[in-house]
């Protein structure tokens, strides 16, 4: 199961592809934070009103990691369309199923590999953000929560993005896919935003990420996430058996 | 028996109620080489997907060394070493670390791994090949790492599904060696369309055609036919077929291209009788040669009239 997601992880920094996504995400965020920090005095200089004035852990995050949860809407389909489906294409699938792994293996490596990939830019996130300790007092509990949140909500990008993968032989079918798919999700709350009762609100991906976004860890949210990541993980698995007794 | 290591039990597979294998049973034993012969489509492939456990069969089960391939899968697949037709390789590693994943794919220790990558490139004529890309090889050469890949677990079991298609000749000659090197110690089977090459790797044979078992066991048994019991005469003075007949040990006679086809009975060789009735009758011998027929025709024969060569199967 590891050595899968160390392949995969290996693979994917093999292409330029890797470098280039991690480039321009590490690029937009530092841009966005370096914003964030600009504006900040700008903006509590005008504020008065004790209300209106929030930390500066807050504020930059609220900048970055709102620009993060809507960049990994197009850069996971992008990281994720390949997974398996390039495998289907190459014809290197044979390759995996013949070495002595079970399909769960194979499938839950591969969403492993990807995870520790978006990690890195998770990790690096909070990083820059602690970074502001040094001149000034951070609420550790904020970053924490938002990249707990960011985690999750990547890793459910990374499930459903890696579904869609199963189910074609054309990267760019399932990227496309993914993306229509996770959009639909994301913004499932402004659809039905009319109606606060619906039920449709709470399949919106997120309206469970707003939770950490504000700094709150909620156990609905985490199951959430959780039974998402693990709903879209045993349909690529039996999507994959399907293969193996259907030929 | 002990050493049995692939045993294939009454294997079928449907695919939308079509059989495209259906009822075959073999079993192989350790440190033989088998030819798994048959036209296009007729099974060869998904045959060795399922003894791979790539596809679940619709019945009959697969036992490699003693272990189900259902049951236990890996377990099972730990003990195969798998080329399938179409090369599966990650054509943007180098066969090194290409290589390195497959070991470790198939439960290689950790520090057993580096051994084992340069055993394998060595067996396959890969050692200066370690740092280029997959992608940049020339098709000879990732075919070699395919079964490079094939090998790399040292399984008691490996199984190639054309193994030389896309080789020049030295190269063919160098795989053709290196399946009889594995195939002392551990099992092999082979699919191929090119025929001598069975007859020189193998020492069991099947041939498979329509999804069924037409034809299995040992190659000399194959070797026999294909040398035949037939003599190819050329005479000048030709007499009447009758004359020919009548010599002892003759079965039928009958005119080909300009000369005589003779077929004798079963344990006769009337060759010195024929040559010595033509110099006596002054017929003007000037050809006497055994007619092969080659195992083109034999394979033809085989796959074409399945119930003659079913019984000479029961024969054999």
């Amino acid at each position: 199961m590891l050595n899968i997601a160390r392949k995969e992880l290996k693979s994917m920094f093999a292409s330029p592809m890797g470098w280039i996504i991690l480039a321009l995400l590490t690029f937009s965020f530092g841009t966005y934070y370096l914003n964030g920090v600009n504006n900040y005095f700008e903006v509590m200089s005008g504020s008065i009103r004790p209300a209106e004035r929030i930390g500066v852990t807050q504020f930059v995050g609220q900048t970055v990691y709102g620009l993060a949860s809507f960049i990994m809407l197009f850069a996971v389909p992008l990281l994720s369309m390949r997974l398996i489906s390039e495998e289907r294409r190459s014809q290197t699938m044979p390759f995996l199923f013949s070495a002595p792994l079970s399909i769960s293996e194979i499938v839950v490596g591969k969403f492993l590999g990807l995870v520790v990939f978006l990690s890195i830019l998770v990790v690096y996130i909070a990083a820059m953000l602690s970074t502001l300790n040094i001149w000034a007092d951070i609420d550790f509990g904020y970053i924490f929560a938002n990249s707990l949140g960011l985690l999750l909500l990547v890793s459910s990008f990374a499930a459903l993005g890696l579904y869609f993968s199963s189910l074609t032989a054309q990267p760019i079918i399932a990227g496309i896919l993914s993306f229509i798919a996770l959009f639909v999700l994301m913004i499932l709350d402004r659809f039905f935003a009319g109606d606060p009762t619906s039920t449709m609100l709470k399949f919106s991906l997120m309206r469970h990420f707003q939770s950490f976004a504000g700094g709150l860890i909620d156990t609905a949210d985490l199951a959430y996430f959780g039974l998402f990541i693990l709903t879209f993980i045993t349909l690529t698995i039996r999507r994959l058996d399907a293969d193996r007794l259907r030929g | 028996m002990a050493n049995l290591t692939v045993e294939a039990i009454e294997l079928t597979r449907l695919y939308g109620g079509r059989a495209a294998v259906s009822d075959v049973t073999f079993s192989l034993q350790q440190g033989q080489v088998l030819g798994f012969l048959g036209p296009n489509g007729a099974g060869k492939s998904t045959t060795m997907k399922m003894l791979t456990g790539n596809l679940a069969p619709s019945a009959g089960s697969v036992k490699i060394c003693g272990i189900d391939m259902i049951e236990h899968p890996k377990e099972a697949k730990a003990l195969i070493g798998y080329l399938p037709e179409m090369r599966p390789l990650y054509k943007e590693f180098t066969v090194d670390e290409y290589l390195t994943i497959a070991a470790r794919l198939h439960n290689v220790s950790g520090k057993h791994i580096k051994k084992a990558v340069e055993h394998a490139k060595e067996r396959c004529g890969l050692t200066h090949m370690s740092k280029r890309l997959i992608e940049n090889l020339s098709n000879g050469y990732q075919q070699r790492v395919g079964i490079a890949q094939a090998i790399i677990h040292n399984p008691m079991v490996v199984i190639l599904d054309e193994p030389t298609v896309g080789l020049d000749p030295i190269q063919i000659r160098d795989i053709r060696a290196l399946i009889k090197e594995i195939g002392q110690a551990h099992s092999v089977i082979v699919s191929t369309h090119i025929l001598p090459e069975v007859e020189m790797v193998c020492d069991h044979v099947q041939i498979i055609d329509k999804g069924k078992l037409v034809f299995n066991g040992g190659i000399d048994v194959l070797k026999q036919q294909r040398i035949g019991n037939k003599l190819l005469v050329g005479l000048r003075n030709a007499p009447a077929a009758a004359q020919l007949a009548a010599i002892a040990g003759v079965a039928e006679v009958e005119p080909a291209d300009g000369m005589w086809r003779i077929r004798f009975q079963d344990g006769t060789q009337p060759h010195e009788a024929i040559v010595q009735a033509a110099v006596q009758n002054g017929w003007g011998l000037y050809h006497i040669a055994p007619d092969q027929t080659s195992l083109e025709d034999v394979f033809v024969q085989l796959t074409y009239h399945e119930t003659a060569s079913a019984d000479e199967a029961k024969a054999a």
